[in-house]
């Protein structure tokens, strides 16, 4: 019962070890099978707020977005470019 | 105080004017696009006599404003044959504010094969004849600075405007001297060329800005927007710490990274050539590689950080995203170094890194490149500065390399190509590709921060709804902040802080006495894009030219499968201020 993780710029530096060519698998709890995004980034040690942009399996999502078994969960802070 | 800087390149007269009563209260954009629709006749040839080129620094010019030292570059493009306004960073734009210069027009030619330098101080101005003619912009520089010097501020074209390629584009050096910020898109430094017009040096010295009308309340307006961009979290930290490279993981994850020509819309090897990993091999290398550098004087965003070689010497700046794209996953390369290499040599042979980054890839697809390989690429490029026959298609940009190697999938609007966000996956940002006037210009209406980035509010990339709106709401905001001379990347802040548009409006109303509001801005935008519009149609650019090419509807695009599925019609209610 597993997430694949992406994160980006400064949260990298928030999740010990994280590797940026495979991100993390992080794993659900025994009889877990979904998880708001907000819960994955709170046991992974990420502040909900210095989150912006979620992404779950490529579409834009919130923090209230559920995460199911085997989903890719990507976190962003503020950040632009152009 | 103000004053116009009319040059005519035919006779050699350089005359200070008064500014005509029907430019006053404009800048920048605003002042580029309303001399070129009044002055320049629609149907001239872009490179031939008719054609004027316009620098035009913005309202705010020269003033302790942060980011308002940018410059517009305006003309009739040869590249999307319609009207161009090229916006660029460097100090050239607060020094021309500084000696009260509202616009530099330069008219006519030059004799064929003579290069002149024009020369600007407080109270003269003159054409001599250029001895740095035949080089490129970094060669070109060095050797002005020994005779000008390092106060001086200089606009250069390298060998692609000499040859007068439709990508060429103009350099403003930056703070240290490098000519490596640049007027980039529409071709404008082939209009250069065509003018026999190798270069401008700028001495600010003894320059004196308008005054302010109201000094302590300019000050206090001042303040509150550099808060509002040093609070912003992209604004104030994010631009300088990753630079705009930090886009490409952002659309890969989305699905919007378009590569290997607009095949698929994610790279397997995005993180090689991120922001991440181009300010973890800045800080590694240390040496003369910078994170956060400011392109101008008065820059507190600093996104332009200068990019270090293995051993730690100067390389390149750090390319922006759009350039990390076209020449990394699009042309399917993932070598970074490599791709600062491109950067660099698109600065110094004074070419657009997206026109040309966006040919090389299609090159790759018509076979006349093979598909990824970066030796190869790079004897293409310097092709650029020898002058070889396919050095100058590809510094033509896309759409004449796509004619040449009989490619099907052109990413091109008007003639220009399009940046590095797939309009199947950020649809937004694909009505502005489609219908800006500048031919497609991720910059012209920046729909990705809705889209993408959960910056100013939030609307689906996958879906319609919503997108034209936005799309038409940027576009607008976009050619006010063009004008005032601020960095766009103000928008950011001001998108997601109210006070930071009222900062700008008390500030324009400080400098010149004005009472504008918020509203004005808006009716401002709406009419600098009106008088481009109209520029356009006199041209023969009709709303039928407001579309994508058709592979965009007809092949969706990996890993969404969506298509850009809006119709002519839809498209054409952008504009819905502008009677037919």
């Amino acid at each position: 019962m597993s997430i694949q993780i992406r994160l980006s710029t400064t949260l990298r530096d928030l999740v010990p070890g994280y590797d940026p060519e495979n991100g993390l698998v992080f794993e659900l709890k025994e009889g877990e099978s979904s998880l708001a995004a907000r819960d994955v980034a709170r046991r992974m040690g990420i502040p909900p707020e210095e989150i912006t942009i979620v992404m779950i399996n490529s579409r834009q999502s919130d923090l209230d977005g559920t995460v199911n078994d085997g989903d890719r969960v990507a976190f962003f802070p503020p950040v632009g470019g152009g | 105080m103000f004053r116009f800087l009319r040059v005519n390149m035919a006779t050699k007269a350089c005359v200070f004017e008064d500014i005509p009563e029907e430019y006053a209260g404009l800048g920048g954009r605003a002042l580029t696009s309303t001399i070129v629709a009044r002055e320049v006749n629609p149907i001239c040839t872009p490179l031939g006599p008719h054609n004027k080129l316009v620098f035009a620094p913005g309202l705010l010019g020269a003033t302790n404003s942060p980011n308002s030292n940018r410059i517009s570059v305006g003309c009739k493009s040869p590249l999307t044959e319609g009207i161009k306004e090229s916006n660029s960073g460097g100090q050239p734009g607060g020094h021309l504010a500084k000696l009260g210069i509202l616009a530099i027009i330069v008219e006519d030619m030059a004799t064929e094969g003579e290069w002149w330098q024009l020369e600007i101080s407080k109270d003269s101005a003159r054409l001599v004849p250029s001895p740095v003619a035949g080089l490129n912009n970094f060669d070109a520089v060095a050797r002005l600075v020994e005779v000008y010097g390092k106060d001086c501020s200089y606009v250069t074209i390298g060998r692609a405007g000499e040859f007068k390629l439709t990508a060429a584009s103009i350099a403003f050096t930056d703070r240290e001297l490098r000519p490596q910020r640049h007027a980039g898109r529409g071709g404008v430094g082939a209009v250069m060329g065509s003018k026999g017009l190798k270069a401008i040096i700028i001495n600010p010295e003894g320059g004196k800005n308008h005054p302010l009308v109201d000094e302590e309340g300019f000050k206090a307006a001042s303040k509150r927007f550099a808060k509002a961009l040093t609070s912003h979290p992209i604004t104030g930290k994010g631009l300088a710490e990753y630079g705009t490279a930090v886009l490409v993981n952002i659309l890969h994850e989305a699905g919007g990274l378009p590569t290997r020509n607009f095949t698929c819309g994610q790279f397997e090897h995005h993180e090689a050539v991120s922001g991440e990993r181009m300010n973890k091999l800045t800080k590694e290398r240390g040496g003369e590689g910078s994170v956060a550098h400011g392109c101008m004087s008065g820059c507190i965003i600093r996104c332009s950080g200068i990019f270090p070689d293995a051993q730690g010497k100067f390389k390149s700046k750090w390319p922006e995203y759009e350039t990390l794209w076209c020449f990394g996953p699009h042309s399917n390369i993932d070598d970074l170094d490599l791709i600062c290499t491109f950067d660099h040599m698109c600065d110094d042979f004074g070419v657009d890194t997206i026109d040309v980054g966006v040919a090389i890839g299609v090159a790759m697809a018509g076979g006349g490149i093979p598909l990824g390989d970066g030796k190869a690429v790079l004897e293409a490029m310097q092709g650029i500065s020898d002058g070889t026959p396919l050095g100058r298609i590809i510094g033509c940009g896309t759409a004449t390399t796509g004619r040449v190697f009989g490619v099907r999938r052109v990413p091109c609007v008007k003639g220009q190509s399009l940046p590095a966000y797939d309009p199947r996956a950020v649809k937004g940002v694909g009505v502005t590709y489609a219908t800006t006037p500048m031919g497609a210009d991720h910059t012209a209406g920046y729909a990705v921060t809705a889209n993408i980035l959960n910056c100013g509010g939030k609307v689906d990339p996958l879906k319609k709804e919503g997108q034209i709106e936005l799309s038409r709401n940027l576009q607008i905001a976009t050619a006010s902040v063009d004008s005032v001379g601020l960095c766009l990347f103000t928008a950011f802040a001001i998108l997601d802080i109210p006070d930071a548009l009222v900062a700008i409006v008390d500030m324009l109303n400080a400098k010149f006495g004005w009472k504008l509001t918020g509203d004005d801005v808006v009716t401002l935008g709406q009419r600098i894009l009106s008088t481009e519009i109209d520029f356009n149609r006199r041209a023969g650019i009709t709303e039928a030219a407001d579309h994508l090419p058709d592979f965009f509807s007809d092949e969706p695009v990996a890993p969404h499968n969506t298509t850009f599925d809006f119709t002519p019609e839809e498209l054409q209610t952008t504009f819905n201020w502008i009677k037919k």
